[in-house]
């Protein structure tokens, strides 16, 4: 028993060593091969500022056009009136074609 | 296998400890491949955990004696059920618990996020390793769940009977998810700060992992207060116990969260409060962890007998000091993008409801923690109980359910007056009518209770005239029949109408908990065989004494060597009602001074409720069995002095037989509580309306493609 508890352990550290250590592997593999470039071990470019950018945009995004179905449900269900609704409505689209401007203008997400 | 188990307890404190560092390292130095390397630790560590917890599993179905927290906490006699549940009634064993659950939601949270937001989740990777290795390196070095003695005894000790019950078994893992899900927003939150990234893209990260931790923890406490309603002989679900409050707290500043989330979400406001709201959640979450395990209070969930208090005040000092630091710090880019539009409006309900969410949390606090500081003040301990609670707990919960019937009516960013007018008709008229029926009714005896029934029918109004009007609304728009309109209403708004719903079981559950404890009727005497008792308008009548010796009798696998009760007929209007079995469950003990036969008998014993549940009334009864009669401790005496232990049980059997025959008088404890059933069922709906509000809906996926392009995101956004 003592030493089939040994070779599990041991078993099991080699397989969390290899799982762990498997992305810095990668990267310094791609960093030996003649054509490497700058991309990282999962083959995706480093993360740049856009890409940052253009998730908070994407989920401002979704937020606003939540908020759009819902400011049409408080006026229909009668919390609102025509009057408020054409209003907030109306900012609510201007905000979100914002939204959309700027994420038109950052470059496409590399794949 | 215990080897493996501690070696698995090591390597996983020696991953921790490398993520963290990975992940620390990679962020700041910009290089990916070691982020990532610190991701992959979340997941190695749940891996790790998972073979460790699984060992301790395998020792406990086994019987493996040899492992201390088996011996300690299970016997071959206990059940397999309760002996696989069994891991977690110790304090090893719910630490492990506590580790790989914390592992496990780590890594779903982890790969979940695993192509947004890199900066903040390898922040969130530190700081989740961190807890998990705080957790582990107490196994490692003060209590280790694979500790093993030797030689290996013959039997173990068996399962407390307190925790001979299902719903004790699941509550644990039930409270443990919810405090380790509500982490992951802390963990994340601070990831925000620290990569001073506090924007949309992390509230949508975090809120389905606060929206579960939530929902974990409710369920986790309604399990235990049906625990202690069914089980315990004092009649209640909730004592205002430490424990009990400490899981409540964390719940409750998290209810707030994700109600002013939706602002965040909306208007770019209260984030300051958000974050400080998500740190100060994940925090209590921690020190509920610390109220359990450390047996720093006095409580019946105090099983621990080791303290770790001076490590968990270490690690609740640092959160503490690391998030006012971190939020002072950042401060700037915290600032609100807008302003509230107008009083009246869905935002200044929010913050209503926020304040009073908060303020109770603040009273429970204080009185769960002033024993405490008072003794470190004067030197002498003191404790609140109770009444103290009920006192500023009561106001504030009718406060809150008025706002929970106000919020849905009102529309978000402005409500003008005349629309607020119209659309509080029939909430009021409902409140009204109620009101109208429970006064011709004569059911005024209790103003609180009253205001709370009348509030509960305001709610049921305004949520029901909700559903009505979107149905409607539905209806004019697609053509749709009744039914269908209102299925589509809710698939297409499940966060609105999950949330109109878990607000309906929150009313419900506070009508049973009004109604149950106003209205109870209750008696405590004794009675001998024959005898009977009016409580309420039932009538109770001691029909005859009952008595069963384990092995062979032992039908609900309590585990005592004697179980001593009553069979009880109750009537109402003389007409038969139900028959109810209470018992008194008598265990061994260890204590030789007992005698052998005495300490077959000796332990705690353990009160078996009897309960007849219905949608209107519970009737609920215990029993205290005079064992000490004189003509039975002459039985034991006797044995103690000519039986040899192993025909111990012979004397017990006689002992039983004579029970029977000249039964002597019991204590009985009864109940009636009207609309008990209300509170189980309140926390249903809660749960089902909850998991429609965490669904992923399909339009978010259309909403994606359709925006693509300018126009069709336009032509996409008309359609409700």
């Amino acid at each position: 028993m003592g030493f089939l508890v040994v070779i599990l352990t041991l078993a099991l550290i080699a397989l969390v060593a290899a799982v762990v250590s498997a992305p810095i592997r990668r990267a310094r593999g791609a960093g030996d091969s003649p054509d490497a470039d700058a991309q990282a071990p999962t083959g995706q470019a480093p993360v740049a500022p856009s890409a940052h950018t253009r998730d908070d945009l994407e989920a401002a995004r979704e937020a606003k056009y939540r908020e759009i179905r819902d400011t049409e449900l408080d006026f229909r269900t009668g919390k609102l009136s025509s009057e408020d609704y054409e209003t907030i409505d109306a900012d609510l689209r201007a905000e979100a074609i914002e939204i959309l401007n700027e994420l038109d203008e950052l470059r496409p997400r590399e794949p | 296998m215990a080897g493996l188990g501690f070696a698995c307890l090591v390597l996983a404190l020696v991953v921790c400890a490398y993520g963290i560092g990975a992940s620390l390292y990679g962020v700041r130095s910009g290089r990916v491949e070691f982020s990532e390397s610190g991701r992959r630790s979340v997941y190695a560590l749940a891996g790790i955990l998972t073979v460790a917890f699984i060992v301790l599993e395998v020792a406990f179905l086994s019987n493996d004696f040899a492992f201390n927290t088996v011996a300690d906490t299970s016997s071959r006699t206990t059940p397999a059920f309760y002996r696989a549940a069994a891991v977690w009634s110790s304090q090893e064993g719910s630490l492990l618990l506590w580790a790989w659950l914390m592992s496990l939601w780590s890594s779903l949270a982890l790969f979940l996020t695993r192509k947004r937001m890199r900066d903040v989740a390898a922040y969130a990777t530190a700081i989740m390793l961190g807890f998990s290795g705080f957790f582990v390196s107490l196994m490692v070095f003060y209590a280790n769940p694979f500790a093993t003695t030797h030689p290996v005894p013959p039997e173990g000790a068996g399962l407390d009977p307190l925790l001979r019950f299902p719903t004790m078994m699941i509550h644990p893992p039930m409270l443990y998810s919810g405090y380790t899900l509500c982490t992951i927003p802390l963990a994340f939150g601070m990831g925000a700060l620290l990569a001073r990234r506090v924007d949309a893209d992390w509230i949508k990260a975090i809120r389905r992992f606060a929206f579960a931790g939530w929902l974990f923890l409710g369920m986790g406490i309604l399990l235990g207060a049906r625990w202690s309603y069914s089980e315990l002989g004092w009649g209640g679900y909730w004592g205002w116990d430490a424990v009990e409050n400490a899981s409540l707290m964390p719940w409750l500043t998290a209810t707030a969260f994700l109600h002013s989330l939706m602002i965040q979400e909306k208007r770019g406001m209260l984030k300051v409060w958000n974050v400080s709201l998500v740190l100060a959640t994940g925090t209590l979450a921690i020190m509920g962890t610390f109220l359990v395990r450390s047996g720093i209070l006095n409580s019946i969930h105090a099983f621990g007998g080791q303290t770790l208090g001076v490590p968990f005040v270490c690690l609740i000092a640092v959160l503490i000091a690391g998030s006012i630091y971190l939020v002072v710090s950042r401060r700037e880019m915290l600032r609100s993008e807008h302003r509230l539009d107008s009083w009246l409006s869905r935002e200044a309900i929010f913050l209503a409801n926020n304040l009073v969410l908060v303020g109770l949390c603040f009273v429970i606090f204080w009185g769960t923690y002033f024993p405490l500081i008072s003794e470190a003040l004067t030197g002498q301990e003191a404790s609140v109980g109770p009444p103290w609670f009920d006192r500023y707990t009561v106001p504030l919960a009718l406060i809150l359910v008025l706002l929970s019937g106000i919020g849905p009516v009102i529309a978000w960013r402005r409500a003008t007056l005349a629309n607020a007018r119209r659309n509080f008709l029939v909430p009021i008229g409902c409140a009204l009518g109620l009101l109208a029926i429970l006064e011709i009714a004569g059911v005024t005896q209790k103003p609180l209770a009253l205001v709370m029934f009348c509030l509960a029918a305001f709610v049921f109004g305004s949520i029901g005239q909700e559903f009505f009007r979107g149905a409607r609304a539905r209806r004019a728009m697609a053509g749709e029949a009744a039914p269908l309109a209102v299925l589509a209403l809710v698939r297409r708004n499940r966060r609105r109408y999950g949330g109109y719903i878990v607000h309906l079981g929150i009313a419900v559950l506070f009508v049973g908990v009004a109604a149950s404890s106003s209205f109870q009727h209750a008696s405590e005497l004794g009675l001998s065989p024959g005898q009977s008792t009016r409580v309420g308008s039932y009538e109770v009548r001691y029909v005859k004494p009952t008595a069963t010796i384990t092995p062979r009798y032992d039908q609900e696998h309590t585990g005592s060597t004697l179980a001593l009760g009553a069979v009880l007929d109750v009537t109402k209007h003389g007409h038969h009602v139900t028959t109810l079995y209470p018992s008194e469950g008598f265990y061994s003990s260890d204590e030789a001074s007992q005698g052998t036969v005495g300490s077959l008998i000796g332990g705690q014993p353990v009160s078996h409720v009897a309960l007849d549940g219905g949608i209107t009334r519970d009737v609920w009864a215990a029993i205290q069995p005079n064992i000490e009669a004189p003509w039975l401790e002459r039985i034991v005496k006797t044995g103690n002095s000519t039986l040899p232990a192993e025909d111990g049980i012979v004397a017990i059997a006689y002992l039983a037989r004579e029970y029977l025959k000249h039964p002597p008088q019991a204590q009985f404890h009864f109940e009636v509580s009207p609309l008990v059933m209300w509170i189980w069922l309140g926390g249903f709906i809660v749960l089902g309306g909850a998991l429609i509000a965490i669904w992923p809906a399909p339009s978010v996926v259309r909403a994606r493609v359709l925006a693509r392009s300018r126009g069709r995101a336009v032509r996409g956004l008309a359609r409700a």
